[in-house]
């Protein structure tokens, strides 16, 4: 109960103070704006719901380009780990470059990318698997590599083959390092996305937050943030839950 | 009845080093069906390396090691089962599905595996606790499991690495006692880590006492009543306090 309420009444607290501001126009004031800039949360909460259908179909667009980038980085980045695990010279070689492919900051080569793959849905999968790629493959590598030595032993004294040691004893010991994987990559992918759309497309919640810049509809904009950072806790939440049914032993 | 009078265990000259780290000298050591042999020796002697050769889990660097026979690692691993110093209970299994790793291992289904381990459970006093995930059991229980996973194995030699090391002094009798009794029932050819003179005393029918490192047996003693079932008994008679003071002593002499 207290876990919730007491961000719930912070939450509360705040917006009814920036609704205050708004109504006096203290933020206006204080910035030289006009007070159309400075929208209140009840002009926000009537934009939402105004703009309901276009932000539930741009909603979708970017949740599409988020889920299967994820789905990409999670396949390629565990596949990577799990070979990086089993083959000591490729995680020699191939460690440093995964570290290396995450200096190069994602802004500056998204251009390219829509270059390479288009104003179409594949350029932002490839970004957004980009930005995932790194938080899930390190993760995924770590939790491999805190397996005890120990217990590779015991299951192979047991006359496990390499295989069921790898299902039995390593990958559940992973399990809860991945996770954590997971949720970093859930909560940058929604700015893969952005970045993804500001390159170059037609739609979405980062296309549509840009294209409202020209109209100065700063109502809609903050109707936008507030989907998309609604669809990013709804993911995390999503991956916590999964988590909790899975990793029943801690 | 071929088996009973043949040698189990033979290793021969075996030296073994970590890189630089001389850790086994020369090492000559036998052991027959159903015997029960300790290896008592200062820390960081070599007993742990020592357990893992014979189990196959090693290769010596010098000799050679025999197990029924067969001096190949692969027939090594088969043949031993090999229960380390800490239970290892893997946490995402059962306290049953734990016992029965090897038999899954092997490719029995789950739910036959589940049957054969859970026959042991009654045995072994873990009734009612099938079920259960390893954090929900006591320090005794876990060792149990461990070690039930070990027997479930079915394999002729266990090697086991100090198993009772991490358990509070009642529970450690008991579970000597314990183990005692588990060997009279189901004997196995066994080797017994330990740093616990008084337990490889009880528990085993010879005690091998090895120097410091690099590890070579100093003497090897008889015990006077092997896993007797009055433990207490057995532990305080004179003959027993008399042999524990000559591996005391070999102890001593070679940690020099």
């Amino acid at each position: 109960m207290r876990r919730w309420l007491l961000p719930a009444l912070l939450i509360l607290a705040l917006l009814g103070l920036w609704q205050l501001a708004c109504s006096l126009g203290v933020i206006a004031d204080a910035l030289s704006l006009e007070d159309f800039l400075v929208p209140s949360p009840s002009e926000i909460a009537t934009s939402l719901w105004e703009n309901r259908s276009l932000l539930a179909e741009n909603a979708w667009v970017t949740l599409r380009e988020i889920l299967f980038g994820i789905a990409a980085a999670f396949v390629v980045g565990v596949g990577f780990a799990v070979f990086m695990h089993r083959w000591q010279v490729l995680r020699d070689a191939a460690y440093p470059l995964v570290v290396a492919s995450q200096t190069i900051p994602i802004v500056v080569i998204s251009p390219i990318l829509v270059v390479w793959f288009g104003y179409g849905l594949t350029a932002k999968v490839v970004i957004v698997a980009l930005i995932c790629f790194f938080p899930i493959t390190v993760n995924a590598l770590d939790g491999l590599r805190s397996v005890d030595p120990e217990s590779v032993k015991m299951m192979r004294s047991l006359g496990a083959s390499r295989w069921q040691c790898f299902w039995r004893a390593e990958a559940p010991a992973a399990l809860p390092s991945l996770f954590t994987g997971v949720k970093i990559a859930v909560v940058v992918a929604p700015i893969g996305a952005v970045f993804a759309e500001w390159s170059g497309s037609s739609s979405g919640l980062g296309h549509l937050i840009q294209s409202d810049t020209a109209y100065y509809l700063v109502d809609r904009q903050f109707a936008t943030v507030f989907v998309l950072s609604a669809l990013a806790l709804i993911l995390i939440g999503i991956v916590a839950l999964v988590e909790r049914r899975v990793v029943t032993w801690r | 009845m071929r088996q009973d009078t043949r040698v189990k265990l033979e290793i021969a000259g075996v030296g073994h080093s970590y890189g630089d780290l001389r850790t086994l000298d020369s090492l000559t050591l036998a052991g027959e069906a159903h015997e029960v042999i300790g290896l008592v020796g200062p820390s960081g002697c070599g007993k742990s390396t020592l357990l893992e050769l014979v189990c196959g889990l090693l290769e010596p660097s010098e000799g050679t090691i025999a197990v029924e026979g067969d001096s190949g690692p692969e027939e090594r691993l088969r043949r031993c089962a090999f229960m380390p110093q800490r239970d290892l209970l893997l946490p995402w299994y059962s306290a049953i599905d734990n016992a029965a790793l090897a038999l899954r291992n092997q490719g029995t289904k789950r739910a036959e595996a589940r049957i054969a381990a859970a026959a042991l459970f009654d045995r072994f006093g873990l009734a009612g606790f099938e079920a259960a995930r390893p954090t929900e059991l006591s320090g005794g229980m876990r060792q149990r499991v461990a070690f039930l996973r070990t027997l479930i194995a079915g394999k002729p030699v266990l090697a086991l690495d100090e198993p009772f090391a991490s358990l509070d002094a009642i529970t450690r009798a008991e579970m000597q006692e314990w183990l005692a009794a588990a060997l009279r029932t189901d004997p196995r050819t066994t080797i017994l880590v330990t740093h616990d003179v008084e337990e490889a005393l009880y528990l085993c029918d010879r005690v091998a006492v090895m120097s410091a490192r690099p590890g070579r047996i100093v003497a090897e003693l008889t015990a006077p009543h092997p896993r007797a079932p009055d433990r207490d008994g057995a532990v305080t008679d004179a003959g027993f306090v008399a042999v524990r003071e000559q591996a005391m002593h070999a102890l001593r002499e070679g940690s020099r």
